[in-house]
């Protein structure tokens, strides 16, 4: 039972280590996709990941990634579950995760809204929202596009120091 | 894999299923998700509302992607890109719980790719022409307001997958109907052409309104999400009336069989293959 304990602890920690493919600096624990490792009594390991966005492509990847890794720390049964509910939210993102994206120039994401029951409202006055440019730290930013290279970045430039920079919006 | 570059890595071999969702012959996206329909739905009903759902997201997904390389802006490319892609995983996911649960075991892409438009379940609002910007972004607006309201109902489906699904589509929903609700604004309280141009696209979507709240319950909440956004944007809210017939019933316009000859061209021509 120890043993077990002590093996799935370690599978947990070589799952967490797997980096993301399209933010390959965090890992797949950093952005908070993986969302359980666990031992079965009949020694299988069964990781379990969430997309970030419905259309994600890189799903197969990961969960080739993840099952490799441990195939290779020496797991040989590997179970990979897709879990979709609670959705994933920016908030899963670790402070860790939060600090590598800072230090690659790409802003992190604010607290996710809070959704009350009901239509989700439509606001149409400009919201004034500051995003701290990642380089130089200034507040005087904008928003240039709310879509970017991958569906969960926004388009940012500083009007301080002129970069523009990515950000990861809050959902 | 290599961590340089996505686009590197997409060219090299890979093993099993490690490969970008990019082509045919993926895995199912529910992968590992209990499948079990749970006691009091009924599966037939259930299959069908996935594949109507998913037929929507599947025909928008494709007018969006058209817009790649054509987009005023590289701002709006990315973002109608985007856009489509978040339609497209929705499609994937629904068509795989249709698979599922209506006994007969058929991938995602038995749905996409080997149907034909007599087929499709989607309403026709989706399919028509891409035509200018101001179309587009008036038909997104429609579409987009119309399905985050479904969605919100979704998520207390008796369902837990396509009610999972259904959350998850209202996040990326509600991003969808703010970037359209912000241009018609900026186009109809913009420019004299700009404000000409979706008067027009406005009347160019009208008459295909109706089909969209025949024996639907979102009908008030979404006329608010439009009268909201004309109002803003000083533009008349678009009065409609029934047109004859029903993309629900399988009866299409003559665009969506073009639209799924190229979706569907390389599929079936090479209907063994993976890319």
């Amino acid at each position: 039972m120890v043993t077990t304990l002590l093996d799935a602890r370690r599978a947990r920690r070589i799952a967490e280590q797997v980096p993301d493919p399209e933010l390959p600096m965090l890992t797949l624990a950093d952005l908070g996709v993986l969302r359980g490792v666990e031992m079965t009594e009949g020694g299988t390991v069964v990781a379990s990941l969430t997309p970030t966005y419905s259309g994600c492509p890189a799903m197969a990847e990961m969960r080739a990634g993840v099952a490799a890794r441990l195939r290779d720390a020496g797991y040989a049964r590997v179970e990979i579950r897709t879990v979709l509910d609670p959705p994933w939210t920016s908030d899963w993102i670790t402070p860790a995760g939060r600090r590598k994206l800072a230090e690659h120039g790409i802003a992190p994401p604010g607290a996710a809204p809070v959704r009350a029951a009901g239509p989700v409202p439509l606001v149409l006055a400009p919201t004034r929202r500051s995003v701290p440019c990642p380089r130089c730290g200034s507040a005087d930013t904008e928003e240039t596009s709310r879509f970017a290279a991958t569906s969960c970045k926004a388009l940012w430039r500083c009007l301080a120091c002129r970069e523009p920079f990515e950000y990861v919006k809050e959902i | 894999m290599s961590d340089d570059h996505v686009y590197l890595t997409l060219a090299e071999g890979h093993e099993d299923d490690a490969r970008w969702a990019y082509g045919t012959g993926f895995e199912d996206p529910l992968h590992g998700v209990d499948t079990a329909v749970p006691e009091g739905v009924d599966a037939g009903e259930l299959a069908d509302l996935c594949v109507t759902l998913a037929d929507d997201a599947l025909v928008s997904a494709q007018r969006l992607a058209e817009w790649t390389t054509r987009a005023p802006e590289l701002e709006e490319e990315v973002a109608l890109a985007n856009i489509g892609l978040d339609l497209l995983g929705q499609a994937r996911l629904l068509y795989s719980r249709a698979g599922q649960v209506d006994g007969t075991g058929r991938g995602e892409d038995a749905f996409a790719y080997f149907r034909d438009a007599g087929d499709f379940r989607s309403v026709r609002l989706a399919e028509l022409p891409n035509g200018d910007f101001a179309f587009s972004i008036v038909r997104l607006l429609v579409l987009s307001s119309w399905r985050l309201a479904h969605f919100e109902r979704l998520t207390a489906h008796r369902d837990p997958v396509l009610a999972a699904i259904a959350a998850k589509g209202v996040k990326e929903l509600a991003y969808h109907r703010q970037y359209a609700a912000e241009w018609a604004v900026r186009l109809g309280d913009g420019t004299e052409e700009s404000h000409r141009r979706m008067r027009r696209a406005q009347e160019q979507v009208a008459p295909y309104l109706g089909e969209l709240f025949t024996a639907c319950d979102v009908r008030d909440e979404v006329v608010a999400v439009l009268r909201q956004v004309t109002e803003a944007a000083g533009l008349p809210m678009p009065v409609y009336g029934p047109l004859p017939g029903s993309g629900r019933a399988g009866e299409h316009t003559g665009h969506l069989a073009p639209l799924l000859a190229e979706l569907q061209g390389v599929a079936r021509a090479h209907p063994e293959a993976t890319w």
